[in-house]
């Protein structure tokens, strides 16, 4: 028996380089059932963080008891996080939405799929009518849903209502991986595999604290570690995380200052011999114009820019510099920070003047945040088009116009769909009139609460809200649909290294929960929308002939799924895209033989400024010749939008816990993963808490410029002059009547990356004061991970006990 | 030799745009990219003002007096709205554009002098005021179908 809640990352099973990674089965049944007890297994993988890790759902008497680990897959090789092996309980929990919901002045009532749906389609043609109709419409979907449904969701919005404004939450995770890699490689696509930590000898973590985000990738990089001939490892967080705790060298550098850093160790790298000229020469552009910008960042300016040592910037550079298989991972603390995606594509850079890419252990990871990003981004349920095409290119555009038979002017191509914080914007404004938020909680998770409040809160704003649970979202609704979710529905979803899994239906949805599938498909046939010919223009009824639909969407681009089949998911392990006739078993690594998605009439875009996000234009593209070159871009560093101030002196970093996903509508409904993180908390460097006279266990005031919360404070390892908040805690389990403010976002700041426009969740600046003093109670902070407090503080450790026994081992 | 007067025309067109960028940037607040770039640009632009100046003191020795209607007016104050944000917008871009050809036209008589220095600077200005050029245009095409169709 292991308690997970106490050891989130399990036994080690150690290994070497080149050799398989040893196989652990992890186990969770509830209420002390065994396997005897468990009438089936349902195959699936996980939707609680990003890993993609597969896992098989057990059902008694027609209920989810339970999960393990699947041994065969390629990812996990039967382990499970934490979350999995508890977060399926919320699936059971009482208070799930069984019936839809309509507004009754300042109450919403229960209601019946006809009355919520009739409402729905009333103001949808209503809106409809007349010329601009389409942008009365705004859609905000999810990471979480399958690439059926956001496929549905995506020709609904495209060719039935011929809407621009549609994205996902994905733009707050992994908006930048996307447009990294498109401004880099031409294309989205992940060039790496998970396998490539088996084969690494250097593994580099950039703003990614991997042991709470997706912990068994930790457990993979770990393994290699407690073996012979461990991967070296470097760490980039101004937190003293896991992963910077393991580290052989952590900069904690100042948050919104990591373009600065890489560009310093590309000059390094450079300057001392350590990149691949050959491979420069033959597969990249830009490289001159790089030299030339890193040069303005000697080891010196670096320090002053990003407040490290300078000795460490070159110990940080060689320890890249001399690797021969380097391993590098890229998140949040680069994608929701400044130059989110310059400091992204330097990463790129990196990689490709070492030439370290597409080969075994020489891999990048442009992570996502969220189980199902990666299909948003390819079905087009967010800024991007289907099939990862390009906007700008109108053949691309009369591909998807001849594959759902529709005028190729119906879809809007005229500019890049819309962004969430843009759509957002519109609807403040008024043009937008209906927003269609589905399996999403932007009350809790958008930067400056109080004015996403008050937009979903206009009464000329019709809302509709798809979700499991009356989130802080759906209490401002108009319409409440309930969904049904993981577990009780059937679709596929792919993880960040392209592995593509099939999640199965196990149980039924409770009441009149519905697949989100479903409720789409619907809307459709209510609307009536109809093809050039006059004929329905989706007629699909259920996830298996959406799949179907979509691998022909999917043909002859990079993300292929032409030669995955559910029966071909079903069995074994997942399989990664590319999956084609001539790779029947997928492909595990991108630009094997150097050659990009570059070329003018594959590439999803014809390029950006990284500093405006100015776009250039389909000749200016061709002029460069890419021919299957990858793009050096270089900029230099720009400060943040803000910056600390005398009224705020402190930025604002936000995060996660191991313990809890996103705003735990799932995660605060598990009784082991509520009670190891139950509430909200401050980090604080204790050389600021002295200054401000805060002891560990103090309420503590944070404000900005947007608004203030308050949490007790926790005193660790983060930098001096940051304190981090987990934007986890919002509002639904407080007394409606008496809620304290405690979200993070109340203090974000609504801005984003000229690029990516993925907004900008790491450099708030702040002001810190103590409200109450704690009496030496100790802050609901987890001991474990990033908020883990000094050996000596005497803080209780984090435990789960007898409720969090699970099991874990060899099979 | 006239090249102090169309030295002077870029230096106060760059110092208009400045103002302008700063102008439309406070003026629209509430857009937040808008606001954090059109800043950005402002002082980019009262940079290449700056670097001006010296080339603008070499050459004024021998300029003879100005001629009429040298300078011009583009920007007469910043408007609300979508619609407002759209036009606000395109003046920055006729000034951006007015900048653009006098780099060219300056970048040429700096051949004409055989003016290195001068050469060097109108390389670095002339891509970065391009480039201001390109982002109005993308953000501006962008806007204009929300702004000019549907909105009420």
């Amino acid at each position: 028996m292991v308690d997970r809640i106490a050891e989130p990352w399990g036994e080690r099973t150690p290994y070497g380089p080149g050799d398989e990674w040893p196989v652990r089965v992890d186990r969770y049944l509830a209420d002390g059932r065994t396997d005897v007890d468990v009438d089936r297994w349902v195959q699936s993988a996980s939707v609680l963080h990003s890993n993609g890790d597969a896992m098989d759902i057990g059902v008694a008497d027609g209920r989810i008891v339970g999960v393990r680990g699947r041994a065969v897959d390629r990812i996990n090789r039967g382990r499970l996080d934490p979350k999995d092996l508890y977060g399926w309980q919320a699936n059971n929990s009482p208070d799930r939405l069984t019936r839809p919901l309509v507004r009754d002045g300042d109450r919403l009532v229960e209601s019946d799929w006809d009355t919520a749906m009739g409402r729905i389609v009333a103001r949808s043609r209503d809106l409809l009518d007349g010329p601009g109709g389409w942008g009365r419409f705004g859609f905000y979907t999810s990471g979480q849903l399958f690439l059926e449904e956001y496929y549905a969701l995506g020709v609904i919005g495209k060719a039935g209502l011929g809407t621009p404004h549609m994205d996902g939450n994905t733009r707050l995770c992994t908006a930048t991986a996307a447009a990294a890699m498109k401004a880099s490689f031409g294309t989205d696509g992940q060039p790496g595999s998970y396998t490539d930590v088996d084969h690494c000898d250097a593994i580099a973590l950039w703003g990614h604290n991997v042991a709470e985000t997706q912990t068994v990738l930790w457990m993979r990089m770990l393994d290699r570690r407690r073996g012979p001939n461990p991967p070296a490892m470097l760490a980039v967080d101004p937190r003293a995380t896991p992963v910077a705790r393991e580290a052989d060298l952590h900069l904690a550098v100042r948050n919104g200052t990591n373009i600065a850093l890489v560009n310093g160790l590309l000059r390094e790298i450079i300057r001392r011999g350590w990149y691949d000229r050959d491979y420069v020469d033959a597969h990249t552009m830009g490289f001159e114009e790089l030299c030339r910008i890193v040069d303005g960042y000697p080891p010196q300016r670096v320090a002053d820019i990003c407040d490290v040592p300078a000795a460490d910037v070159e110990r940080a550079a060689e320890l890249l510099g001399t690797s021969q298989r380097l391993l590098s991972t890229v998140l949040q603390g680069f994608y929701q920070s400044n130059q989110a995606t310059a400091a992204a594509c330097a990463v790129n850079n990196l990689h490709l003047v070492r030439g370290m890419i597409g080969r075994p252990g020489a891999g990048i990871y442009q992570m996502n945040g969220q189980p199902t990003a990666q299909n948003t981004r390819e079905t087009g349920a967010d800024g991007d088009l289907p099939g990862l095409r390009n906007w700008a290119n109108t053949s691309h555009i009369e591909e998807l116009a001849r594959l759902w038979n529709v005028e190729v002017d119906t879809i809007p191509h005229w500019a890049p769909p819309t962004h969430a914080m843009q759509i957002f914007r519109y609807a403040e404004q008024g043009s937008i009139k209906l927003l269609w938020i589905s399996a999403t909680n932007p009350a809790v998770s958008l930067p400056d609460l109080a004015r996403i409040r008050r937009i979903l809160a206009k009464p000329d704003l019709f809302v509709v809200v798809q979700d499991l649970f009356l989130t802080e979202t759906a209490e401002l609704a108009d319409v409440v649909l309930p969904g049904a979710t993981w577990g009780e529905k059937t679709g596929t979803f792919t993880s960040v290294d392209r592995t593509v899994h099939i999640s199965d239906k196990a149980v039924d949805p409770p009441g009149e929960a519905k697949p989100d599938l479903d409720i789409f498909l619907d809307y459709a046939r209510r609307m009536d929308f109809r093809d050039r010919d006059g004929q329905p223009l989706i007629r699909w009824t259920g996830p298996e002939e959406v799949f179907e639909a979509w691998k022909e969407c999917s043909r002859g681009r990079p993300c292929d799924y032409t030669g995955i089949t559910y029966a071909r998911l079903r069995g074994g392990s997942g399989i990664q895209w590319p999956c084609t006739e001539e790779h029947p078993d997928g492909t595990e690594r991108l630009y094997t033989d150097g050659v990009f998605h570059t070329d003018p009439d594959y590439c999803e875009t014809y390029g950006q400024d990284l500093a405006t996000g100015a776009e250039f234009t389909e000749p200016e593209y061709r002029a460069k010749e890419p021919n299957g070159r990858a793009f050096l871009h270089s900029v230099d560093y720009q400060p943040s939008p803000e910056v600390p101030d005398e009224d705020h002196p402190m930025l604002l970093t936000t995060g996660r816990t191991v313990y809890q996903f996103h705003t735990r509508t799932k995660t605060g409904r598990a009784p082991q993963l509520d009670r190891a993180a139950p509430d909200v908390w401050v980090e604080l460097n204790p050389a600021d808490a002295e200054r401000l006279g805060i002891a560990e266990g103090d309420l503590v005031g944070v404000s900005s410029a947007r608004g203030g919360i308050q949490a007790r404070a926790r005193l660790c390892g983060i930098r001096p002059g940051v304190v981090f908040l987990p934007f986890h805690y919002g509002y639904f389990d407080q007394d409606p009547a008496d809620r304290t403010p405690r979200a993070a976002n109340e203090l974000t700041i609504t801005a984003w990356d000229p690029v990516s426009k993925q907004p900008l969740f790491k450099v708030a600046a702040v002001a810190v004061t103590k409200l109450a003093d704690g009496r030496g109670v100790p802050s609901p902070a987890p001991t474990i991970g990033g908020s883990a407090p000094p050996a000596d503080a005497g803080v209780p450790a984090t435990v789960g006990g007898p409720a969090a026994e699970a099991t874990s081992g060899k099979e | 030799m006239h090249l102090a007067h169309y030295l002077g025309l870029l230096h106060r067109a760059q110092v208009n745009l400045a103002e302008a960028f700063r102008q439309v940037g406070d003026a629209h607040a509430e857009e937040p990219d808008v606001h954090h770039l059109c800043h950005q640009q402002a002082k980019r632009c009262a940079a290449y003002a700056e670097r001006l100046r010296p080339f603008a003191a070499r050459y004024s020795e021998d300029a003879p007096a100005e001629p009429d209607r040298l300078h011009s007016q583009l920007f007469t104050g910043t408007r609300t709205g979508g619609i407002g944000l759209l036009r606000d917008l395109q003046d920055l871009y006729l000034m951006a554009a007015e900048c653009d050809i006098t780099w060219t036209v300056v970048g040429q008589a700096a051949y004409g002098v055989r003016d290195e220095d001068l050469l060097a600077v109108v390389r670095d200005c002339e891509g970065e005021t391009a480039m201001q050029l390109t982002w109005l245009r993308t953000r501006m095409k962008a806007a204009a179908p929300q702004a000019l169709v549907v909105a009420d």
